[in-house]
């Protein structure tokens, strides 16, 4: 009792409309692109859908497109599960550079709460609705969100290490 | 001949031996006793971790140097052993862990994390335990082989033997302390 992607197109289609878009299959997964704004609804509707059923959430991460235009600087993307049928599906959501907002699905499922507090620690993506949007796993002094492309990598307080003798110099870094 | 003991004992301090008395310094006295029971207490987080139990285990025997037993607890321990990458998240305990430990102390990084962060130079890790915590001895290697943990063990008993009893009351100490911000 497979579930075809075609099928879940559609359904997704005639709910949402326009807010469910960019249909296509990445690396042998089906993959959509969600508007921020109604992320939480297009997820309940996958949840609690009789046929969709992607009752389980896997991943929750963020990515950061330096190259895209400032309304699609970063990404949120959500891996589903629906175990019966054992088909997996991927959200992406994009948010603006300026103001990374986007609301919280710790309401839709409980793991999700770490998981957007990880995303928020490292990309500073704000979760509006999440009761506790707190670093996670860097320390609490951190003014930096790491993984953001604008910041380096090293440790900016080094103060023994030449970069001669980590095979860097200005051209490879 | 045969009934002669293998057991290699520590040689006397510099002294005036005659007979029935032997006179020294007793800052040798004291230097001998503590380089030979230092009780160690392992901080291991990583690889490094895994050199110090072979280190601890019946080959190579870290116990014939006196350092039998391993403390788990700070208070009853003189040597600590810093072993593996520590964060900086990890960095305000690894000093806690520190300052609970009574005088006198001595610290060994052992590895090339602990001695400077090691090939993790990067925004999380801290770039050697010397930013939060003095360090006596540096044992380098990626990890490094129990030998050379056994001679870092090693020559701090050489710091600790030649230790003036004087040392961790003198202006220079407080000056080496206040200067990590410890009490």
């Amino acid at each position: 009792m497979a579930l075809d992607t075609l099928e879940i197109q559609n359904k997704l289609q005639e709910a949402f409309g326009q807010k469910v878009n960019h249909f296509r299959t990445e690396y042998g997964v089906f993959v959509l692109e969600a508007e921020a704004n109604s992320i939480v609804e297009i997820l309940q509707f996958m949840k609690e859908d009789k046929t969709l059923n992607f009752h389980f959430l896997t991943d929750l991460c963020g990515v950061h497109y330096p190259e895209n235009e400032n309304s699609e600087q970063f990404c949120v993307v959500y891996h589903l599960h629906n175990w019966f049928t054992n088909t997996r599906i991927r959200v992406k959501t994009f948010i603006s550079g300026t103001q990374p907002e986007l609301p919280s699905i710790t309401s839709l499922f409980e793991s999700a709460n770490w998981m957007e507090r990880e995303t928020y620690d490292f990309y500073g993506i704000i979760f509006t609705g999440h009761p506790n949007l707190v670093r996670i796993l860097n320390m609490d002094e951190m003014v930096s969100f790491p993984l953001r492309k604008e910041f380096p990598m090293e440790d900016s307080g080094r103060t023994d290490k030449d970069d001669r003798f980590f095979g860097r110099t200005i051209n490879n870094c | 001949m045969e009934n002669v003991s293998k057991t290699k004992m520590v040689e006397a301090p510099e002294g005036i031996a005659g007979e029935g008395f032997f006179a020294t310094r007793f800052d040798s006295v004291i230097g001998l006793a503590r380089a030979n029971s230092l009780w160690p207490l392992p901080f291991a987080t990583s690889c490094c971790g895994i050199e110090f139990m072979a280190t601890m285990a019946s080959h190579y025997d870290l116990a014939r140097f006196g350092s039998e037993r391993v403390s788990f607890s700070p208070r009853q321990a003189d040597m600590l052993l810093v072993m593996g990458t520590i964060s900086k998240k990890m960095a305000p305990i690894l000093r806690q862990v520190y300052e609970q430990m009574s005088e006198p102390r001595w610290v060994i990084a052992v590895g090339a994390c602990a001695s400077s962060g090691g090939i993790f130079d990067t925004y999380s890790v801290l770039q050697g335990i010397d930013k939060v915590i003095p360090v006596d001895v540096y044992v380098p290697g990626c990890p490094p082989r129990p030998e050379q943990i056994v001679d870092g063990v090693m020559h701090l008993q050489e710091l600790v033997k030649n230790e003036s009893s004087r040392r961790r009351n003198s202006d220079e100490y407080k000056e080496l302390l206040a200067s990590y911000n410890i009490e």
